[in-house]
């Protein structure tokens, strides 16, 4: 049992005697291994009838693996998956099942042989030191002292230099053009502009019509598009930046900072629907408390409050959208939003 | 018996001849044909690992013949009236294509989903196995490394394969990465870029997530596991502890026949496994989400499971106030404690444990019988206190459902979950450990005072004693093989001379540790000690009762050991021997 010893500085405290002594000097300080304990047969091992009953079991699940590979076939041919969920999922269920057939026998077959009919004696081998012996060790240290003076690396410190500088640089011919290549044109300072723009109109999601303040009746929740999204470049990058969601708050209890007074139209409050914590779509609003909840990670936003957080992971509130209304009577952006929308990153504020 | 060849056996022959006069093979099959694996149901996790990748291998591949990696958009036609004239990506397209109208494709992908999730439950309850077991002690420290980076690369495969279908769901997945990845300092905004080609979404992702989910990652996974099961054969097998098995040898079957059966057919049994799931349990119906819209979101949505805890922990940081801004940088600690800290101290804690033990025990020896988890109690309660921290996220990542389901508060469960997922490690390391110290007191009481018979026998002078049985010596040698750990002992500063020790300072931090690991133990039943319990009762042992065999135990009246169920030494002990008898 007990190898090399602890090669440290510290001990293990040695064992107590003080019981030893008591009962004389012939009782050892630690159990013997016994040994393997005697076999004891299985049933097939000692009744042939019992062998034979097993055998024809492994027969039996083999031929129902045959079973299920012959009805996967079938289905495959006489199930279709059609043209409705329904019969897509008929077709799928009865593959399933003849594939699971046609494997599990074969494995239960696998696995009933092996415990029953295979012999279950069991067996014991030498294990030995992982550590190559003393006589190895000293050879492959010879092997390769031998090879370093051959190829003369220690007396040459130039050639050294040369070879791990060249090394060393010749991956730059990869990582540069990837690094370059991968991140696009790297400007990062996209985040910081949406599609928002002074007289730019808040259309519907997925429609694009126009929305006047007058149908934004209260407690309806309007999910806002900038007008003319389709035709920018890039319009799922810029509209993962720019939704908004728009509701109408009672006048009464609607909260507005001084400074943005105006950037309501007749208590139709818009913000940026992308959650400030890891970016997900804000998207429940609770009509009687004003709170919008992120489904991701439930964070809680007052809209009636200046979007402030009032529970979850979120730590800002959401960027307010300033609005009015154009010569037409419909509802506009009076300016980009006034910070980054979405989630916080390390020059947010550069 | 006829001495002559079968066709069969003559080609048989002729082949290995071929074979090994091109190859030299035979020495290969002498060693490797019967090596000897023992045997152990939980040996099996590992193996559930192996087989259900080889099942998302052979899916997979099924599964690439039809999937387009392309975030082209186009116009739905297809049997979904759902989806008639829907926009959609080609990634989405495809996938509704593979489900809908390859007979057989929709099978492949829940088989691959499904296998998915498996493969990465056995992998962590493998892990558990081999943590609670101490099969990580030496030798085995590098292959312990080797089996965490493949939970590393599991997560990565599963994360990107998530992705690959395009709906709303796994979008807005991305769009959390996203978010998590921007939130990391200096770098966050440019890897952001790095990963998605530019802005989020971009036109990139889907390819470059494809590459990496069927080629860098599975590529890697395989050169991982092969590394894996070489160090495995290098190292032959950890067995449980037994009668008969000891550090230098191994005990068991040999490869041929029984584990090419067992493990082969076992292989069949996982793969028939995940082929009834495929086929009865439907796993992520794309067709019900959507193509992705960075608009639209969907309430009660889980990741795969193995990426619970990552949600849970984002859930439960309480976000106002968190946000610092230093010299004009924003650096979010609401996103990057819970997204990156977190798991970043949960993985390295993992990944480091080896050699933290090592550290304490000051053990340089090989180690090949396992332990039993009692027999550690401070490696097992840690375990448990990691696992503890774990479940408590996967539960908070699906806080939402909890509500729903049980009719809660939302904001009720998440606070609870902040204290719980302090304090609840911290319980389940301590009452892991006392119920430890608790089996290892009985396993003591067993052996000193062997199993109870249930007979009473009433002595001449009207003495009730219960009759117990002795265990024999290979029931007893599995509750007493494991060595007493103790702690190391401090040397001390100066030598005699009075000259300060080197290393003194590494000593005694040490020594720190290895107090936390050893100091409360309960150290196995010695012959001497055995001989004493049975020697207290033998003023009452039964003339001819069962000749001879059985020793009568007064159960309590004659216990007269003042800690014999269980010799916990103290921390009053500290420093001296430590058993308290």
């Amino acid at each position: 049992m007990s190898a090399d010893k602890p090669t440290t500085d510290l001990t293990t405290s040695s064992t107590s005697t003080s019981s030893v002594e008591h009962h004389g000097d012939h009782v050892p300080e630690r159990f013997e291994n016994p040994g393997l304990p005697p076999h004891v047969h299985r049933m097939g091992d000692t009744d042939p009838a019992a062998a034979k009953r097993s055998e024809r079991q492994v027969v039996a699940l083999f031929t129902l693996s045959i079973i299920g590979t012959i009805g996967f076939v079938v289905a495959y041919f006489a199930v279709p998956p059609g043209e409705t969920v329904a019969s897509m999922r008929l077709s799928n269920l009865l593959l399933g099942i003849g594939l699971f057939l046609a494997m599990f026998g074969i494995g239960v077959a696998a696995v009933h042989w092996a415990k029953t009919l295979m012999s279950d004696h069991e067996r014991v081998e030498a294990r030995h030191p992982q550590k190559s012996d003393p006589e190895t060790r000293a050879g492959a240290i010879a092997a390769l002292s031998e090879g370093a003076a051959d190829s003369g690396i220690q007396r040459r410190s130039l050639l050294k230099g040369a070879v791990v500088s060249a090394v060393a640089l010749a991956p730059l011919t990869i990582a540069v053009p990837l690094v370059g290549e991968v991140g696009g044109d790297w400007n990062v300072s996209k985040f910081r502009h949406t599609l928002w723009e002074r007289g730019r109109r808040l259309t519907r999601d997925p429609s694009g019509t126009p929305i006047k303040p007058a149908e934004v009746t209260r407690g309806s929740v309007y999910h806002v598009i900038p007008d003319g999204l389709r035709e920018a470049d890039h319009w799922i990058e810029e509209k993962a930046k720019a939704v908004v969601l728009m509701v109408r708050i009672d006048p009464d209890q609607l909260t507005e900072a001084d400074d943005r007074k105006d950037w309501s139209y007749e208590g139709i409050v818009a913000y940026s629907k992308i959650c400030t914590h890891v970016g997900c779509p804000v998207a429940l609003y609770e009509q009687q408390t004003h709170h919008l909840l992120c489904p991701c990670h439930q964070s809680t936003f007052d809209m009636a409050d200046g979007a402030k957080v009032v529970f979850g992971p979120a730590s800002r509130p959401l960027p307010q959208l300033p609005i009015t209304v154009d010569d037409e009577g419909y509802l506009i952006a009076q300016d980009d939003f006034n910070e980054p929308i979405g989630p916080s990153y390390w020059e947010r504020l550069k | 018996m006829s001495t002559r060849a079968t066709t069969a056996e003559r080609a048989a022959g002729g082949t290995a001849d071929y074979l090994d006069q091109r190859t030299g093979i035979g020495l290969a099959v002498k060693n490797f044909a019967r090596k000897i694996f023992p045997d152990h149901w939980s040996f099996l996790l590992g193996e559930i690992a192996l087989y259900s990748f080889v099942v998302l291998l052979i899916s997979g591949v099924f599964l690439t013949m039809f999937f387009v990696p392309s975030m082209g958009l186009i116009e739905y036609e297809g049997p979904l009236a759902s989806m008639d004239g829907v926009e959609m990506s080609e990634a989405f397209a495809s996938t509704l294509h593979l489900s809908f109208e390859v007979t057989g494709g929709l099978l492949m992908r829940q088989i691959h989903h499904w296998a998915a999730l498996l493969f990465m439950a056995s992998i962590v309850t493998h892990m558990m196995r081999v943590f609670f077991t101490g099969a990580f002690r030496k030798p085995r420290e590098i292959n312990w490394l080797v089996g965490f980076v493949l939970m590393i690369l599991g997560l990565g495969a599963g994360f990107t394969g998530y992705s690959l279908p395009d709906d709303v769901l796994s979008g807005n997945g991305l769009r959390i990465t996203d978010g998590v990845v921007k939130s990391i300092p200096i770098i966050g905004s440019y890897m952001s870029y790095f990963i998605f080609g530019g802005e989020f979404p971009g036109e990139h992702i889907i390819p470059r997530l494809f590459t990496m989910h069927i080629l860098l990652i599975p590529g890697l996974i395989l050169a991982l596991i092969g590394l894996h099961l070489f160090l495995v054969v290098v190292h032959k097998h950890t067995h449980f502890p037994g009668p008969g098995r000891t550090d230098r040898n191994v005990v068991g079957f040999p490869l041929f026949p029984v584990y090419v059966a067992k493990a082969g057919g076992f292989f069949f049994v996982v793969f028939g496994i995940l082929a009834l799931m495929g086929g009865t349990m439907t796993i992520n119906p794309v067709w019900n989400y959507g193509p992705y819209d960075p608009s639209p979101v969907s309430a009660g949505a889980q990741p795969d499971w193995y990426m619970l805890f990552l949600e849970g922990s984002l859930r439960l940081m309480p976000g106002p106030g968190w946000e610092w801004v230093i010299g004009g940088y924003t650096l979010p600690m609401n996103v990057l404690i819970p997204a990156v800290v977190i798991p970043g101290l949960l993985f390295t804690m993992l990944a480091l444990y080896p050699f933290v033990e090592a550290f304490a025990t000051g053990d340089k020896r090989e180690h090949h019988v396992l332990d039993r988890p009692r027999n550690a109690p401070v490696r097992t309660a840690s375990g448990v206190a990691i696992l503890t921290a774990f479940f408590i996220l996967i539960l908070a990542g699906s806080n939402d459902l909890i509500a729903t389901h049980f009719d809660l508060s939302i904001n009720d469960i998440t606070r609870i979950f902040r204290v719980l997922v302090i304090a609840l490690p911290i319980l389940a390391f301590w009452v892991t450990k006392r119920i430890c110290l608790g089996l290892q007191r009985k396993d003591r009481d067993l052996v000193l005072h062997g199993h109870e018979s249930g007979r009473i026998v009433r002595l001449a002078h009207g003495e009730y004693l219960e009759v117990h049985t002795p265990l024999d010596e290979y029931e007893r040698w599995t509750l007493v093989q494991h060595e007493p750990r103790r702690p190391l002992e401090l040397e001390p500063a100066e030598d005699e001379r009075g000259v300060r020790r080197k290393g003194y300072r590494r000593d005694a931090i040490r020594a720190r540790v290895s107090r936390f690991f050893y100091e409360d133990r309960v150290e196995p039943v010695t012959p001497a000690e055995l001989a004493a319990a049975h020697s207290h009762g033998e003023h009452d042992a039964l003339e001819g009762g069962a000749g001879g065999q059985e020793q009568i135990e007064a159960s309590q009246a004659h216990d007269t050991q003042p800690a014999a169920g269980g010799a916990v030494a103290g921390r009053s002990a500290r420093g001296h021997d430590a058993r308290d008898r």
